[in-house]
């Protein structure tokens, strides 16, 4: 089944299956997560959050709770440690939520405002809810529209320009033969880790210790050391078992409340969020409406790409999701114009989600090519195929190694769609109808400055100490197959230990950057060893050391238009007289750089398309308009997809080099869910003649769609035929 | 007329993977935080506290439950295992070795509650139980086979969000088939047709 | 969650003694409601009588072909039982279509009749409602509410039942045994449930105090073809939006007998007798289940988001019979 994989491997370990590395450890339930090291003496924290939605707090009582069975503490903001918000880290300054308990102001429902901290969880949790808050409340504006008076354009994304512009985009869109104007939406959606977020804090001898779970333990221990006003010499975070981040796992509440309480108590506390406090304190990816203008030729070539997207950051504090960029280094148009504005509200800040702004974007985008596929007459792949461009479409720079034309055509070949018949809402399979659609992916290749260490051991082994962070990617995995090859041993003789910050300066489990940053650091720390160990000599005692820091190859690198891609393909079913929408089949084909653990990439790769299906047809977190809270807060009020949702995915991948690139690795964590849900909605279009603009595709967005009740019978097809499209 | 008050702890005792363990307990206090937070085994995972996700799934009396949801008072008398009970001291039960071997988990933490799940609904097909996937329930259509479809229906319980669930079925599939194999040994060429495909990869 | 007593009961009798009918003392069955109820903060009840240890956990066949349920059978014991599955298939496939494989190992018949709402306004202690604070108002009315009821709701509260199990009951007339201090007594499951008027908080008929021993389930030979569906927004571990329990028996093109009753669509499980009336004695044709869906549809008065139930209802309501009748016709 994988003939397209061979081509990525290499002699050695780099290119072979591996099984995790921490495998055995995870299924024997050995593997011990943040909130299970046991700690002698442990306090527990549980986080009081508001119930209203903005005003302030007028009382805390916390007289009643003090004399309940255990509580050792209630911290809020009359009493907290102060600690200092204004700064910048090195992703930006921090979400004031981490500012804890320093004013009595509420800016949203679910805004923390004490922590209580007792002998056992029992114990708090009872006093936690027992704590009575009084509030005085002012009105709050949680509604989310595109229209809203309070929307503005933000000058910049991470440093990158938020708006780009080439080209007259209306009269481009005048001169097109063919316009597609349409408006997508998609929900509020939620990171949900399988594991909470927790972390346990103590004082060891002047220096602040956490264990917790997060994805970048040095980048926390930076954010920590700011915020607690202390050298980064003085704090320590580890993060050995993660499970699951997805971006929500930074510096958050809960590391700064256990950090508080174990200094003003001088004991270690532990605070774990329940699940309903994550909806609330961890952030989440904001909604999305995007307009996307297509303007073309008859043949489907691009005349002009407009895509304007809004979304929602609260009032507190600027984050974008980008959801506009998606295009601008996919498609060639004489014209461009993206942009993302914001709308301000009373409601939590959202942050990074898996394939921020390319997940959301990727839908409206790749939704609109769809629809102008259909108008164009012209099938979907050719269409992207006719506007594939020579250099970045917006920037004019050279791209790395672009390889989507061979995802398309080995995606086509294996999914059989050649034989697809375009025409929509013909296919039928008793009460289901069937459909299929694709959608193209991207996202961007980055490294950011890392260091490493790796450590030649008497006994023949090595160790390599860096502070990456296998949050379920793999990294621990593929950063042991790399040091290998680097060593030219075999990886049983290596060691990789990762997420304590005392390994020094390092990037975090993000952006889809991990295992090329760290993987480039290992890289020159192990060769530069195995060079020193070529010269003779036996290994003292201490072991033999080389260090790495990448920052200065970096900055050597050419300046490129630097992505992965891929092509996605799902064949749905829809009952449109129940709106049931079931995938049938996933397949997606990507080009993402040098694979170097083909079996956990592909597990990757797949989550990232599991990601896309659910995003699709299940997330969506709902707020109350009355209250300005979130419904249904859990597991069970926000969906995702479970078993019986996900079909038999494959994901593979084409040959994918880059003679300019020295380490070769891309990235792989996020592609898989951008175009996911594109090829989803695509394929319920095809299958019902329906365009669902608006996700997830819900049974009762199915059954209005389809208008009247169905015909009595067999005879539904008309239900979702063409004309109602 | 109000009863007169009871205790509001107990000391009970508990039967954890064959072991015998006498405590007290708080009435409030789950199985699973018992497990997590007192007998020190921490393979069962807190996911959402609210038989929202099955992380917490251990096997109580040889039948699935979510620990989350059960008192611990109220587990007295039962036998209980835990995903630390699964392994035969070093060997790793089938079912283990299929996940680790065709990587059916990412982060891990859904892990010991899918394979405790798993473990499960292969004694529950094997009694003959049939699912919401079971197209004819009556017990003269027999016993379906764990299809794929099967699969997924009864282990939905488990949720995963890294998105492992189509490495978990073709473990569990696997995990079947080899069940299948050792209760009919003498079958000629009795078949293991899973995912060749994905197990030739792995070089544990 | 507050501190609690827990008290082993070792027989009936003994679980009603212990219990005292007093206000802060529930049964405690499989748990998997009241527990969570317990650490939102919905229940605060000062004791538990734990009912594992009583000798109701059998299925007995009745005279004349019926099934008497005692009330702590497991979900997964009553839909594997071979009696249920032969007699019964949309009670099995009902029970199999709720939660997840461990639920219903934990989860008993007594207590899935008893299970309260999943609307997320009553299990959030800081949202008005009126079955968990009576007087607070109803948030859902004009909030979220895209699964809340459309037949037999008031304005008081419009949450639904989320039992798949006791729709397939209800449509088999089962009846519901209890014990009291004062005695025995049984109540029909279609009378068991109290309409919503405007005391949502009071859900059942039974009397304070009383345990629920047993549902029997009266001989109905249209059951042995019988369908459950559910339609959720995820294909499995998902609440209904909408479900049917259908039984089919056609005679020479004409609806002999028929069953339907409804889940997710009101505040317990709706019988359809107005649709079953309309179908018994006539043509067993599509155009006739649409227009019996119609008949009992006429009374839903949904809210603005939940219109689509009505639509799902009526398309259910076609499709399952039309299936019963083409599987009876093979």
């Amino acid at each position: 089944m994988t003939t397209a994989t061979r081509g990525t491997a290499a002699p050695g370990a780099v290119g072979t299956g591996h099984t995790r590395i921490e495998g055995r450890d995870k299924v024997t339930g050995a593997a011990r997560y943040a909130g299970e090291i046991p700690f002698g003496d442990l306090a527990h924290g549980w986080l009081v959050l508001s119930t209203v939605a903005r005003g302030r707090v007028v009382a805390v009582e916390t007289g009643p709770v003090l004399g309940m069975p255990g509580v050792l503490a209630v911290l809020h903001h009359g009493n907290a440690p102060r600690v200092e918000t204004q700064y910048v880290g090195s992703l930006g300054p921090p979400d004031p939520v981490v500012g804890l308990f320093q004013h009595d102001r509420v800016p949203y429902a679910g805004w923390p405002v004490a922590l209580v901290v007792a002998e056992t969880s029992e114990q708090a949790r009872e006093a936690a809810e027992a704590l009575q808050v009084r509030y005085e409340t002012e009105p709050h504006d949680v509604g989310f529209h595109p229209e809203h008076a309070a929307a503005y354009t933000p000058e910049s994304v991470m440093g990158q320009p938020n708006e780009a512009v080439k080209g007259d985009l209306e009269a481009e869109l005048a001169a097109s033969a063919v316009v597609v104007d349409e408006r997508y939406g998609t929900p509020e959606e939620h990171h949900n880790t399988m594991e909470p977020h927790a972390a346990t804090a103590r004082w060891d001898g002047g220096r602040l210790e956490v264990v917790d779970s997060n994805q970048g333990s040095r980048w926390v221990a930076e954010e920590l050391a700011h915020l607690f006003s202390l050298d980064l010499a003085s704090v320590r975070v580890r993060s050995e078992h993660v499970g699951g981040a997805f971006g929500c796992k930074g510096v958050r509440p809960h590391q700064v409340g256990a950090a508080m309480a174990a200094t003003v108590l001088d004991r270690p506390v532990r605070v774990v969020l329940t699940r309903r406090q994550m909806f609330s304190v961890v952030g989440y990816r904001s909604p999305t409406t995007q307009r996307v203008r297509l303007g073309a030729d008859p043949d489907g070539r691009l005349r002009a790409l407009g895509h304007e997207a809004h979304g929602v950051t609260s009032k507190l504090f600027e984050f974008v999701e980008p959801s506009a960029g998606f295009g601008r280094s996919m498609y060639a148009a004489d014209a461009h114009h993206s942009v993302t504005r914001l709308v301000p509200l009373d409601v939590p800040t959202p942050t990074w989600m898996r394939a921020p702004g390319e997940a959301p974007g990727s839908f409206a985008l790749e939704c609109a090519l769809d629809e102008l596929a259909e108008k164009c007459g012209v099938d979907p792949i050719a269409l992207r195929e006719r506007n594939e461009p020579a250099v970045g479409p917006v920037s004019g720079l050279p791209f790395g190694s672009r390889n989507l034309l061979a995802c398309y055509r080995e995606g086509a070949r294996r999914f059989s769609w050649a034989d697809r018949d375009p025409r929509p809402g013909t296919r039928r399979d008793g009460r289901w109808l069937v459909g299929t659609g694709m959608a193209a992916s991207t996202f961007f290749v980055g490294a950011a400055p890392t260091t490493a260490a790796v450590t030649a051991e008497p006994d023949g082994t090595f160790t390599v100490r860096i502070t990456a962070a296998d949050v379920g990617t793999g990294a621990r995995t593929a950063l042991t197959q790399i040091a290998a090859d680097a060593l030219e041993v075999t990886p049983d003789r290596v060691r990789v230990r990762i997420a304590d910050s005392d390994f020094g300066q390092a990037w975090l489990a993000g952006g889809s950057m991990g295992t090329r940053s760290w993987g480039w650091a290992v890289l020159l720390a192990a060769r530069e060893l195995r060079e020193r160990l070529a010269l003779g000599g036996a290994v003292p005692e201490e072991g033999l050391t080389a260090r790495s820091d990448t920052s200065d190859v970096l900055a050597a690198l050419a300046q490129k238009e630097r992505h992965s891609y891929g092509a996605q393909f799902a064949e749905v079913a829809v009952d449109v007289t129940t709106g049931e929408v079931r995938v049938r089949r996933m397949l997606g084909i990507f080009a993402a750089g040098r694979i170097v653990n083909p079996l956990t990439a592909r597990s990757q790769l797949v989550g990232g398309m599991t990601w896309g299906l659910s995003m699709a047809l299940h997330e969506e977190a709902v707020r109350d308009a009355a209250s300005g809270a979130h419904v249904g807060a859990d597991l069970a009020g926000y969906h995702f997809a479970a078993h019986a949702d996900v079909p038999r995915i494959e994901a593979d991948w084409v040959e994918d080099t880059d003679d300019e690139d020295p380490v070769g690795i891309k990235g792989i964590g996020e592609i898989g869910i951008v175009g996911a849900a594109a090829a989803i909605a695509n394929a319920v279009w095809h299958a019902t003649g329906v365009r669902h603009r608006t996700l997830p595709i819900r049974p009762d967005r199915v059954l209005d769609a389809a208008g009247a009740p169905g015909t009595p019978g067999a005879g539904a097809a008309a239900d979702g035929g063409p004309d109602r499209a | 007329m109000a009863p007169a008050p009871t205790a509001t702890h107990s000391v009970v005792t508990l039967t954890v993977n064959g072991e015998k363990h006498t405590l007290p307990v708080d009435h409030r206090t789950t199985l699973l935080d018992v497990l997590r937070e007192r007998l020190d085994l921490t393979g069962t995972k807190k996911g959402c506290d609210q038989g929202q996700c099955g992380a917490c799934t251990v096997l109580v009396d040889g039948r699935r439950a979510v620990s989350c949801l059960q008192l611990a008072v109220a587990a007295e008398g039962r036998e209980i295992t835990t995903i630390e009970g699964v392994a035969e001291g070093d060997r790793l039960h089938p079912v283990q070795q299929a996940f680790l071997d065709l990587d059916g988990f990412q982060c891990g933490y859904c892990t010991p509650g899918q394979i405790c799940s798993a473990l499960a609904v292969l004694d529950e097909h094997a009694a003959g139980w049939p699912s919401a996937a079971t197209d004819d329930v009556r017990p003269e259509a027999g016993v379906p086979p764990l299809t794929p479809e099967e699969i997924r229906e009864r282990m939905s319980g488990n949720l995963c969000r890294c998105g492992a669930y189509v490495s978990i079925v073709r473990a569990v599939e696997r995990a079947a088939a080899a069940d299948r194999d050792a209760s009919a040994a003498d079958a000629p060429g009795g078949g293991d047709d899973i995912p060749a495909d994905a197990s030739k990869e792995a070089v544990a | 969650m507050r501190e609690f007593g827990y008290l082993r009961a070792p027989d009936v009798s003994g679980a009603l003694a212990l219990h005292g009918a007093d206000d802060g003392t529930r049964f405690l069955a499989g748990g998997t409601n009241l527990v969570d109820l317990m650490k939102a903060g919905v229940e605060r009840p000062e004791r538990l009588v734990d009912l594992a240890e009583l000798p109701l956990d059998r299925i007995e066949e009745t005279a004349g072909g019926g099934l008497r349920i005692g009330a702590t059978v497991s979900n997964s014991d009553l839909a594997a039982h071979p009696e249920v599955r032969r007699r019964y298939p949309a009670l099995t496939q009902a029970v199999l279509a709720g939660a997840s494989g461990q639920l219903r190992n934990m989860a008993t018949v007594g207590g899935n009749l008893l299970q309260r709402t999943r609307c997320a306004y009553f299990t959030d202690l800081a949202r008005p409602c009126n079955k968990r604070t009576p007087g607070s108002g109803c948030a859902a009315l004009r909030g979220e509410h895209r699964n809340h009821a459309i037949l037999g709701a008031s304005e008081h509260c419009v949450a639904v039942h989320p039992s798949d199990m006791g729709v397939a009951l209800t449509a088999f007339d089962a009846v519901v045994a209890y014990e009291t201090l004062d005695g025995p007594g049984e109540v029909p499951l279609a009378d068991f449930y109290l309409p919503v008027g405007d005391t949502p908080h009071a859900e059942t008929a039974l009397p304070a105090g009383a345990l629920i021993t047993a549902v029997t389930l009266p001989p109905a030979p249209v059951a042995a073809r019988s369908r459950y569906r559910k339609v959720r927004e995820r294909a499995s571990y998902a609440f209904a939006i909408g479900s049917l329990a259908a039984a089919l028996d056609v005679r020479d093109g004409r609806v002999h007998d028929v069953r339907l009753a409804f889940g997710a669509v009101a505040s317990r499980p709706w019988r359809a007798r107005a649709a079953e009336r309309a179908l018994t004695g006539g043509p067993a044709t599509a155009e006739a289940y649409a227009a019996a869906a119609d008949a009992e549809l006429a009374a839903a008065e949904p809210l603005p988001d939940n219109g689509y139930k009505v639509t799902l209802m009526r398309n259910l309501v076609v499709a399952v019979l039309t299936e019963l009748a083409e599987e009876a016709g093979r």
